[in-house]
């Protein structure tokens, strides 16, 4: 995957870079507004990484610069400000998501790997299959091996996005975001025991395990 | 004491004081000269009236008993004291009788009421003068208006035989009425000025010792003595009403600035805590293997560390934010219902795995205000994940309610367990400061930041938090005040 780094600050940019290399990816670092409007409009990269207050050119004015050209690189945007405006302005500016500093890594690579837009190809299909796990879009039907498991409202909601963005991983705070449309920490970790009931109901009974803990960073749906 | 007057200048009072001071003057100045010039206008009218009888007496005998008769009475009555002034005159103008001896000339070339007053002199008056006149002589003629002549008005007639008889008054009455008045408007405008003046001096004084004694106080409490109060001198004037109010301000901010010290020094002690652990698990996994299990668990440790580190800032600077009350822009209807179905759904699952039965009762009609989603929901997943935790060790099963109630003006959201609660208001009241964790909470995992957070929600929403006695447990009360929709 190739990344956009728009961050003017060098040392936490590099880290990143370094990070994403690990990762397999490769990143670009752009470090003000108007250097990271020229790149990002070359339209070569799968993901940018915006930090919202940059020198010459802020972040938003970046991001809106490029949608209304018609560019449509999904964009992560980076903040200092965590307040529940800023994430409205900051998605309504064009951004896809947006994660509050300071963050985790891990954090971060899992959501850019979902915003990917070659990843995200999975909106328009009505049935999900992962494995011998089959996710009906329309009937809300889930079948595994072709037998049918019942399942809560919010737990079929659950699988259908773990199933869309099967083989990422996928964070709590996503979870929490894109399933209960809540953006704070709750302070116990009630995603957790939603997921292990969901994965009673999706494992129990079939051999193979289907719903991962990726440890420090979430849930990866896999099969195999 | 040294005064200077520019300072005194500046007070308002003193610039009141001036202010009535000139508006009254000029009251009373045009009051008195209104009342002058009718008193003199009725004073003339009744002058007018006198000689009018005057002539029309004389009319009578001139026609009963002709020119001697005339001359004859006009001779008798100018010789009374305080008499009329009467003359009569051959048709050159020439004094032949009458009372006056000279005249301002062309006055009797007039016919009818002279139209303005005269300048005359009578027999006998003028005779010493008339020396010191001779040298003046011109003078006098051009101005016959001096000093030693009065003014008159007059009436002038002809006989039929072209002769001149002139009856006039003299107006030195109303004149000397007018001076009077005149003299005692000054004297009273002068009087006026000197209360002024004195009121000014005083009122102005008394207004600058006491705001000189309230910055004097200002200035030692800016000086960092946030205990001094500013002077009240029990005289229940504005300027004690200003210092009762100013001093229950400082005690407001006095207590504002104790709560933020107490909130600092909490922060301080209970992030130390958490600082050090870290610190000492980095230091142990650098003196330990690298290549061991344990070395890869300290830093996970040290991550988890962090992040519950993070977590607390960010509940500290929310809380604060949402106690300076910004964003207020987010405001959207919300549906309170809703947001209970959603908070008990969340945690319905962790409740069952801690053995407590939490429910909602079953509400589903919508009670909408204006509020913030986000902010609401993580308000009531704080109060419900408290009530969770603290349900244990009630007597009977551990159970959560969460309800919705609706009164007149606002909309309550109860959470109710059955735990052992918190028996001591005092505790109750404390429990939603920051940091603040009771003795029985003291084992539980948690911030003591998240009643202080669902308090910090309910006041930027206008409403309140209440912790309440159950029987059993503790309720908590989320009130919002209910929007009237237009």
């Amino acid at each position: 995957m190739k990344i956009l780094v728009i961050e003017d600050d060098r040392e936490a940019a590099d880290y990143l870079v370094k990070a994403f290399a690990e990762a397999g990816h490769t990143a670009h670092v752009a470090g003000d507004g108007d250097s990271g409007f020229t790149l990002a409009d070359t339209g070569e990269y799968d993901v940018m990484v915006v930090d919202r207050m940059l020198p010459r050119r802020d972040g938003l004015s970046v991001i809106a610069g490029l949608r209304s050209r018609g560019n449509d690189t999904p964009v992560l945007i980076l903040s200092a400000l965590g307040e529940v405006d800023d994430r409205v302005t900051g998605l309504r500016a064009g951004g896809d998501d947006y994660l509050t500093k300071p963050y985790a890594f891990s954090e971060l690579l899992a959501r850019i790997e979902v915003l990917n837009r070659r990843a995200s190809a999975r909106e328009a299909e009505t049935i999900y299959r992962t494995g011998d796990l089959e996710l009906d879009r329309l009937s809300h039907t889930v079948k595994r091996a072709g037998r049918e498991i019942t399942l809560q409202p919010r737990e079929f909601r659950l699988l259908e996005y773990l199933m869309r963005h099967a083989g990422q991983v996928v964070t709590r705070t996503m979870l929490l975001e894109n399933v209960w449309d809540y953006h704070f920490d709750p302070q116990t970790n009630v995603i957790d025991v939603h997921v292990s009931r969901l994965r009673g109901k999706i494992e129990k009974g079939f051999d193979r395990p289907i719903l991962h803990t990726v440890r420090g960073a979430g849930y990866m749906l896999k099969a195999g | 004491m040294s005064l200077r007057l520019p300072a005194i200048m500046r007070t308002t009072a003193a610039r009141l004081s001036a202010l009535y001071l000139i508006l009254f003057a000029i009251c009373a100045v045009l009051l008195v000269f209104y009342m002058t010039s009718l008193s003199a206008r009725m004073l003339a009218g009744q002058t007018m009236d006198t000689i009018n009888e005057e002539v029309l007496g004389l009319d009578r005998f001139y026609r009963r008993g002709g020119l001697p008769a005339l001359v004859r009475t006009i001779e008798q009555r100018s010789r009374q004291p305080g008499a009329n002034l009467y003359l009569v005159a051959d048709p050159n103008g020439r004094i032949l009788t009458g009372n006056v001896e000279s005249i301002e000339p062309g006055v009797l070339a007039t016919q009818g009421w002279t139209t303005n007053s005269f300048a005359y002199q009578r027999y006998g008056e003028g005779t010493e003068r008339r020396r010191a006149d001779e040298e003046t002589a011109q003078d006098e003629a051009q101005t016959p208006s001096g000093e030693h002549r009065h003014a008159a008005i007059a009436l002038v007639w002809r006989l039929p035989n072209q002769m001149i008889v002139l009856v006039g008054r003299d107006l030195g009455e109303p004149e000397r009425f007018r001076s009077v008045v005149r003299q005692s408007l000054m004297l009273s405008l002068g009087m006026m000025a000197l209360g002024g003046l004195l009121i000014w001096y005083f009122v102005g004084r008394r207004a600058l010792k006491r705001i000189d004694d309230v910055s004097q106080a200002g200035r030692r409490i800016m000086g960092g003595d946030l205990t001094g109060r500013l002077p009240i001198t029990g005289a229940g004037d504005e300027f004690d009403r200003l210092s009762e109010n100013l001093n229950v301000m400082l005690t407001r901010i006095a207590a504002l600035n104790e709560g933020l010290k107490q909130v600092s020094d909490n922060i301080a002690h209970d992030l130390k805590t958490p600082l050090t652990r870290l610190r000492n698990r980095a230091e142990a996994a650098l003196a330990g293997n690298p290549e061991t299990k344990d070395y890869r668990e300290a830093l996970e440790g040290t991550i988890a560390e962090s992040d519950r580190l993070i977590k607390v800032f960010n509940a500290i600077l929310m809380i604060s934010r949402l106690e300076a009350g910004q964003s207020s822009e987010s405001l959207t209807p919300v549906d309170l219902s809703a947001a209970v179905r959603d908070v008990v759904e969340l945690y319905e699952p962790v409740a069952e795995e801690e053995g407590v039965a939490l429910d909602a009762a079953a509400d589903t009609s919508p009670s909408t205000i204006l509020g913030n989603r986000e902010l609401i929901g993580q308000a009531l997943s704080n109060v419900v994940d408290n009530a969770i935790k603290y349900s244990a060790g009630g007597s009977g099963k551990p159970a959560v309610r969460v309800s919705v109630e609706r009164a007149a003006d606002e909309i309550r959201l109860r959470v109710e367990d059955n735990g052992p609660g918190i028996p001591d208001e005092h505790d109750r009241e404390r429990a939603t400061e920051r940091f603040v964790r009771l003795e029985q909470s003291r084992s539980q995992p948690g911030s003591g930041l998240g009643l202080s957070l669902a308090k910090a929600v309910m006041k930027f929403h206008g409403g309140r938090l209440d912790l309440l006695p159950g029987s059993p447990g503790l309720t908590v009360v989320m009130a919002f005040p209910q929007v009237r929709e237009q």
